[in-house]
């Protein structure tokens, strides 16, 4: 047993020590690269149904390379197995927080910008932002928010969406039972936080239990946590009230209405007057790619006004890219939910990473449900 | 053993035995009858629009779920052949053999794959092949159903083996000349329900398995793709592929079951 | 033995180091195989526990401690979680032991082809995807399902959708075929003559199940318990779909170490304490069992 105990001690090791080599040779072979250029296949690592299936067609005609695509539905489950570089993916599509990690842990390489000329096509508000502070690593993909859906049944069309339908017991009508929470420690602290007038980064201990105070108060007011279905679940009438992402809501809704019933009679999605969690998609180029200049292609091919407003048609999230508007159905475009006005921006934050204290969100959401 | 004595005390129990057996399998297809309905709704929803072929269209035109289909027939069909062999092998040194060299620590060792959380051995794998610098492909993911379905297959045929006679095999190797011979003709066919058992549990958990493939995948099996699918709310297509794969696996039952009557 | 010749005694141990021999070959490539895919990488992870946790997930082999085994023994949350996941194993194991031995009873009593179609029929909805038999759940036990307008027609219940009977009907559904399997395995080799033999001799046909039938059955009990039990423990996806996500279980804690909070220590010692846990109620289980059946 103890040769075996040493031997696995040898491996433990030799993974940890291999993880970031390859790095700096990636970035001259990326810096090489001309506008349009490919050196093999895309590989592309992706959430699932993210991509309009003919965006990836019309790529692989245009520059003669098959786009061999794999799927992952969290960032969690993504990251190890970039970091254990099993697989030669050449792009990625990692959220906010999780460029700031890639980045810092030289999972990354840091991009080609003059392989990218529409880079300029995007809307300043998505430069900058805090996660890639100097737009180095990554290239918004699309963006979102997380708010509420809910039924009319119970609110007027035009109500001004607030977290008291959730957290205030006295909130007329009662929807107490009807109610469906994300299923995510950083999402639902979140909003308690937010409704209680923090961060929704906090890193102050007694903020986060007064959350963790606040969620249990009115847990009973719950029927489910879910990350998954919640949309569905309104739209078929098992809750009235449900905290999630905006173009889940937005695809169920359009999924539900035909020609003689239109679902946005009946359900509206509200980003809420207290301030609420946005979300940005990003581009990146892990450091396991074998075909760099494919990918920087890609990334100029999706950041193409008509291509940008392909992905959004397709999944009813906002584009950042600003040249993109005119391709947009004017529906969605015109939707201030999807394309939020100034002011509503402003009250939007996007989730960082909070380092070690990820782990007391975790605990804090544990508690919740103890 | 249905001509056991009849009194009405029996004939009363069997009947409550089958009444049972009708309500246990009424549970078993309950929720199958509402994903085949489903497959053929108009709507994505749970809530009954109209007739349609829509998702099966859409099932055959997307490349992806197909691919996907595909590797999830492969890694089930290798990982249950092999691990049925491996398992029953096992199975038969345990408990057909007094002592060999590490008996007990094989016998512990056999267990901890049924113990381990699923999300653990997940993690550990992905660690274990990347740091063999092995590439993350449809192999590692046979590898990795197998070493979790040995150990069930293996308890499947342990509880067959267990309380059958040795007696019947030490008659049948005086009989016969070779030790093969006489597991061929009298072992084998006696532990056969038992390694069909375990043949299908392996099936049945590699068809099932997520967390695990999800860590050690190069591409993608059905179970993964279902769930970043599900993730995105479009699940007619999957109830489609699942009528599918359920239609197929009756035929090939009802077929092969007809086979061998023939016989 | 004494009176054995030396050359018996011989000739003893050399069978008896022959049939050791055919032992460890018949053993060996499974042996081998799970000492390389399970036991080293088992290693590699129990070595993780005493590691940091490191912004991405996968630890950094630096700073060893041992916060995470500290967390183990003092943390009041992950005590309570443990405790109540242990309760919803035992009543999911029992469920599907009452329904599953009648079950197998009947299944290992037919005929011998239609016992394998049965036993087949048995399994095939389980080739279908769970995540999405579950959803299925979903639908049944909704508002408007099939089951909750019986139960409304009946007066009996309403909706369980999200409630802990939900989650009971969703665990019990996904795995009673490995209650069924190991019993059927273990009633179909029963030795009729005994029961019949035992049934001359007591007068009532229950008291011949319980001391003959069950104990010779006793492997199969064990075996499907075993088999029900642990995944149970470690069931996380069932009572989330079915019961709401409302309370943590440990198998959803061990999930969210190493897909939400990134804390794959904590995640691992978690893991190797349920592992020690079963592993010592499994023997135990063996042991006692052994005495009393």
């Amino acid at each position: 047993m103890r040769r075996i105990l040493v031997i696995a001690l040898a491996f433990a090791l030799l993974g940890a020590a291999c993880g970031g080599d390859g790095n700096s040779e990636l970035v001259d072979l990326a810096a090489a690269c001309e506008v349009g250029d490919v050196d093999g296949d895309l590989d592309l690592y992706n959430w699932s149904e993210y991509i309009d299936p003919d965006l990836v067609t019309a790529f692989e005609a245009d520059f003669g390379v098959t786009v061999n695509e794999s799927f992952y539905d969290s960032n969690e489950a993504m990251l190890p197995q970039i970091e254990s570089g099993g697989n030669d993916y050449d792009l990625v599509v990692p959220s906010d927080y999780t460029v700031t990690i890639m980045s810092e842990e030289g999972l990354i390489i840091a991009l080609n910008k003059d392989a990218i000329p529409n880079l300029s096509n995007l809307d300043p508000a998505f430069t900058g932002l805090p996660y890639d502070e100097n737009d180095e690593y990554s290239v918004p993909y699309q963006w979102g928010t997380s708010g509420i859906g809910y039924s009319y049944d119970v609110v007027p069309e035009d109500w001004e969406a607030s977290w008291e339908i959730i957290f205030d017991p006295g909130f007329a009508p009662d929807v107490s039972g009807r109610i469906s929470l994300l299923n995510d420690p950083r999402e639902t602290m979140g909003i308690a936080l937010k409704y209680l007038g923090y961060s929704i980064n906090t890193t102050d201990q007694a903020e986060l239990d007064e959350a963790v105070e606040l969620l249990k108060g009115i847990k009973d007011r719950v029927k489910l946590f879910d990350s998954d279905q919640f949309e569905d679940l309104l739209v078929s009438g098992e809750t009235t009230v449900a905290h999630g992402w905006s173009g889940d809501f937005f695809a169920a809704f359009d999924e539900a209405s035909d020609d003689t019933y239109d679902a946005y009679e009946d359900f509206g999605y509200g980003i809420p007057k207290e301030g609420a969690v946005a979300w940005v998609d990003t581009m990146a180029i892990p450091i396991t790619a074998d075909a760099p200049c494919t990918a920087h292609t890609f990334i100029n091919f999706l950041l193409d006004p008509e291509n940008g407003a392909a992905l959004t048609n397709f999944n009813f999230y906002a584009s950042p890219n600003a040249a993109s508007e005119p391709f947009v159905d004017p529906e969605i475009l015109e939707d201030e939910t999807i394309y939020p006005p100034d002011e509503v921006f402003e009250r939007l934050e996007f989730l960082a990473d909070t380092g070690d204290f990820e782990t007391n969100y975790s605990d804090a959401f544990n508690e919740v449900k103890s | 053993m249905t001509t056991r004595d009849g009194s009405a005390l029996t004939r009363r129990l069997d009947r409550i035995l089958k009444g049972h057996a009708w309500f246990v399998y009424l549970f078993f297809y309950l929720p199958i009858l509402v994903l085949i309905v489903f497959s053929f709704n108009e709507s994505r929803f749970f809530t009954w629009e109209a007739l349609s072929l829509r998702w099966y269209r859409q099932m055959f035109a997307n490349d992806n779920l197909m691919a996907a289909l595909w590797a999830s027939l492969q890694v089930a069909a290798v990982s249950t052949v092999i691990s049925t062999a491996l398992g029953t092998a096992a199975a038969l040194a345990l408990e057909r053999y007094k002592r060999f060299l590490g008996k007990r620590t094989f016998d512990a060792l056999l267990y901890l794959p049924v113990i381990i959380p699923d999300v653990t051995m997940a993690a550990m794998l992905l660690v274990f092949f990347t740091s063999l610098g092995r590439q993350l492909s449809i192999t590692t993911i046979v590898l990795s159903h197998i070493a979790f379905n040995i150990s069930f297959v293996s308890i499947v045929v342990r509880a067959r083996l267990a309380n059958l006679d040795p007696a019947l095999e030490e008659a049948a190797a005086d009989l016969y000349a070779g030790r093969w011979q006489a597991f061929r003709k009298i072992t084998l066919p006696l532990i056969m329900p038992g390694v069909l058992g375990g043949a299908l549990l392996a099936l049945t958990l590699s068809l099932d398995d997520v967390v695990i493939t999800q860590f050690v995948k190069g591409p993608d099996t059905l179970p993964t793709f279902v769930f970043g699918l599900i993730k995105r709310g479009v699940t007619p297509e999957i109830n489609a592929v699942s009528t599918l794969m359920l239609t197929a696996s009756v035929v090939l039952v009802l077929g092969s079951l007809a086979l061998q009557r023939r016989n | 033995m004494t009176t054995d010749g030396p050359v018996t005694a011989e000739l003893e141990a050399d069978a008896e180091r022959a049939e050791s021999r055919r032992g460890l070959f018949l053993a060996l490539p499974s042996y081998i195989y799970l000492l390389f895919l399970f036991a080293l990488p088992l290693l590699i992870i129990g070595v993780y526990s005493f590691a940091s946790r490191s912004r991405t997930g996968m630890p950094k082999l630096e700073a060893w401690n041992l916060d995470s085994i500290t967390k183990l023994f003092t943390d009041d949350l992950i005590r309570s979680i443990f405790a109540r996941s242990l309760i919803v194993a035992i009543l999911t194991t029992a469920f599907c032991l009452l329904v599953g031995y009648p079950f197998a009873y009947y299944i290992a009593t037919r005929s011998e082809k239609t016992r394998n179609i049965l036993l087949v029929f048995v399994m095939i909805p389980f080739w279908t995807n769970f995540l999405v038999r579950t959803y299925a759940w979903r639908v049944l036990l909704g508002e408007d399902g099939l089951i909750t307008e019986l139960g409304r027609f009946l007066n009996l219940w309403d909706s369980m959708l999200f409630t802990l009977p939900a989650v009971y009907i969703g665990l019990v559904y996904g795995y009673l075929p490995f209650m069924v399997l190991p019993l059927y395995a273990a009633i179909e080799r029963l030795d009729w003559s005994l029961v019949e033999a035992a049934r001359d001799l007591y007068a009532s046909g229950w008291v011949a199940f319980r001391r003959v039938t069950l104990p010779l059955t006793k492997q199969g009990i064990i075996a499907g318990s075993i088999l029900v039990f642990i995944p149970s423990l470690g069931a996380y996806v069932t009572p989330d779909i079915l019961g709401g996500a409302k309370t943590t279980l440990i198998g959803n804690y061990v999930v969210n170490q190493f897909l939400t909070a990134r804390n794959w220590p904590l995640g691992s010692s978690v893991s190797m304490a349920i592992m020690v846990v079963m592993l010592i109620a499994t023997i135990w289980y063996f042991r006692s069992g052994a005495k009393t059946l």
